[in-house]
């Protein structure tokens, strides 16, 4: 393999990486302060590529952006509120299927909405052939704009939950819901501000990622397992392993094309999950006794 | 015997439909209701697996694809040209190949729809297995995710792999003759034949099942259910009952897959489908969990539904929104809302007076 080539598939993996590390965050949040994993996190990503693709016919690219990442919020704090809210310590097994099925509705809304035709946002800079050269190997652009603004969402993010009080209060309720709604926290809004957050930036990252891997009413599904496959690779509610782990599985992923058919690449990935799953369950980077407290 | 008298409504019910459906001229309708029988024998079985034992799986989908693409897979593809192989002469000389003319008139040899369909049993009941004592291990999310990658795989499998005829599926599958003159295979001149069988089938599953849970397995996949922690202190072997379930679900579904892939002379991808999963344990919500004859009527009359096209294109939505109103409204099925206990009481009371 030459550095060329080398440099290319590090790049591809980096990509991809970047938008899984994005999904799994995405997990992390709403698990951290309700303990559920939510299945439909991958229709958020599909959600805000659709969206922001047919806004593009009324405003700049900018602003369709801004406001697809808007809507899915909407559509974030709504489900919560008419599925979850209300429900009383629910079991993990009843909310595993209310998320299941909320994310069949929305994907099958979807089909009915946008068809089945595949489609996607223009290059941000550039056009589809435009490439930028790095040690001899040519990136386009919308790699850049990709690893850029995930980037960007994770320091925002990191500055969000340590700085800002909405942030603390969150985590508060993450750590230790009780004593949250002993200190005055409104837990349930704190919920709701979750899944407001997580199709945020699922939305953003399905804006980002349209161009390069096009986007479809079922492309949420297999996102959804690798962004769950990476939460559980960086221990589920850790945002910086997610980051680790996500461009970890990326870059695999990316290299493994060299060895197995395309046709293989989500088995990889899969296997990847389940042999975790098996061997190491809390994670690459977890702490055994973090772990224990933990039920699995 | 006493213990095999709750089979009689269910023997009535099925002699009914029939009957009803010759009585209105409607008989085409027991083609679906074949179909319906060979999904809710998969559906019994998850029951078993996810009310009594208390584990979900998003994967039983995957099992029924193992046994119908095996048995399609061994019944359809030409041994001819592996003649001189060891493997291929062995299984000749054990009776379990059958020769005869493909479609263009060239010699075919096949591996015998019995040979097959215990071999494709036998794969799912190993393949559980090997699947089942890691994942078993994993509860809640962690399982949920890892049963739905299996399934997932699985999928992939299907479609990438050209002995299984990728996106196309199997098709032309032979019928499966039971005995002599009992064949299961569409077309309206065995639709009743073919009909009973499948009924049949799912009353030895049903006895099966209920019997176990009846037993002392069954106790102790309720205290599983419980409390898994509580039950292991009281001694049950908790992984291993949990692993025999499952495994006994996997043979149920890929039996499932096996009969109705006869019957329906082919298999596709779609059979292996995440959807099909969720549909499953749609249907066992629906049916109250823990509660065969919820899961055995539901999943009749939903499969039935389904396909007959009630749903039209809506199909995939309609199961998604029974999920989503089950669970929020329902979470013990909507035959145990109440109806079923109110019931019970007014027979019980009708018996002490």
């Amino acid at each position: 393999m030459t550095i060329e080539l080398f440099i290319q598939y590090l790049f591809a993996g980096i990509t991809y990486g970047s938008i899984y590390a994005i999904v799994a965050i995405g997990f992390n949040i709403i698990y951290n302060t309700t303990g559920i994993i939510n299945f439909a996190q991958g229709e958020f990503v599909m959600l805000g590529g659709m969206i922001s693709i047919s806004l593009l016919d009324f405003m700049p690219l900018a602003c369709a952006i801004i406001l697809a990442v808007a809507i899915t919020m909407v559509i974030g704090a709504f489900i919560e509120i008419v599925f979850i809210r209300w429900l009383a310590a629910p079991s993990v097994l009843r909310m595993i299927i209310i998320t299941i099925g909320i994310s069949i509705l929305i994907r099958e809304a979807a089909l009915y909405i946008w068809g089945e035709g595949v489609r996607s946002l223009p290059y941000f800079t550039g056009s589809a052939i435009t490439a930028v050269g790095i040690f001899g190997a040519r990136i386009s652009p919308q790699v850049l704009w990709v690893v850029g603004a995930c980037g960007l969402t994770v320091l925002a993010l990191s500055f969000f939950f340590k700085a800002t009080p909405v942030g603390r209060e969150m985590r508060a309720c993450a750590a230790n819901r009780k004593a949250a709604i002993l200190c005055g926290i409104n837990t349930g809004n704190m919920v709701t501000f979750s899944f407001v957050l997580s199709a945020g930036i699922g939305a953003l990252a399905g804006c980002m990622m349209s161009p390069i891997t096009y986007t479809q009413y079922d492309s949420g599904t297999a996102l959804a397992i690798k962004g769950f496959t990476v939460a559980i690779l960086g221990g589920l509610g850790n945002v910086g392993g997610a980051v680790a782990a996500g461009l970890l599985l990326g870059v695999v992923e990316a290299f493994s094309v060299s060895v197995v058919p395309l046709a293989f690449q989500d088995v990889i990935s899969i296997a990847i999950l389940l042999i975790i799953l098996f061997i190491r369950p809390n994670g690459l980077f977890a702490s055994k006794e973090a772990a224990g407290l933990r039920a699995f | 015997m006493r213990r095999l008298l709750f089979l009689i409504p269910l023997v009535l019910a099925i002699a009914a439909v029939h009957l009803l459906c010759a009585w209105t001229g409607t008989l085409y309708y027991l083609t679906q209701m074949t179909m319906s029988a060979y999904y809710s024998l998969l559906v019994i079985g998850l029951c078993v697996v996810m009310g009594y034992a208390g584990q979900i799986s998003l994967g039983h989908a995957g099992f029924f694809a193992i046994g119908g693409y095996l048995a399609a897979a061994f019944t359809t593809r030409n041994l001819a040209g592996l003649q001189d192989a060891l493997p291929v002469r062995m299984l000749d000389a054990a009776g379990l190949l059958v020769s005869g003319r493909d479609v263009y008139g060239g010699a075919q040899l096949v591996v015998t729809p019995w040979a097959a369909c215990v071999a494709a049993v036998l794969a799912a009941a190993l393949i559980a297995l090997l699947i089942g004592i890691p994942v078993l291990k994993l509860k809640g999310h962690y399982l949920a995710m890892a049963t739905l990658g299996f399934g997932i795989i699985i999928y992939k499998i299907a479609l990438a792999v050209p002995y299984f005829g990728g996106a196309d599926g199997i098709s032309e599958v032979p019928p499966f003759n039971l005995l002599p003159g009992l064949a299961i295979t569409g077309g309206s001149a065995n639709r009743i034949a073919n009909y009973y069988i499948a009924w049949t089938l799912v009353l030895l599953g049903v006895t099966l099942l209920w019997n176990l849970i009846h037993s002392r397995v069954g106790r102790a996949l309720r205290a599983i259910h419980g409390s898994e922690r509580a039950a292991d202190s009281i001694g049950v072997d908790t992984a291993r009952y949990k692993l025999y379930t499952f495994m006994l679900s996997a043979v149920f579904a890929a039996l499932a897959g096996v009969f109705l892939t006869h019957y329906n002379g082919g298999i596709g991808p779609s059979e292996a489908g995440v959807m099909k999963s969720v549909r499953y344990v749609a249907i066992v919500a629906v049916g109250g969990m823990a509660h065969i004859w919820g899961a055995l009527v539901m999943g009749t009359l939903l499969n039935f539904l389904s396909l007959r096209g009630v749903f039209g294109t809506y199909d995939d939505a309609v199961f998604g929104a029974i999920l989503i109103l089950i669970m929020l409204f329902a979470p013990e099925g909507i035959l145990q809302t109440g109806i079923m206990d109110r019931l019970r009481r007014l027979v019980s009371r009708r018996e002490e007076d």
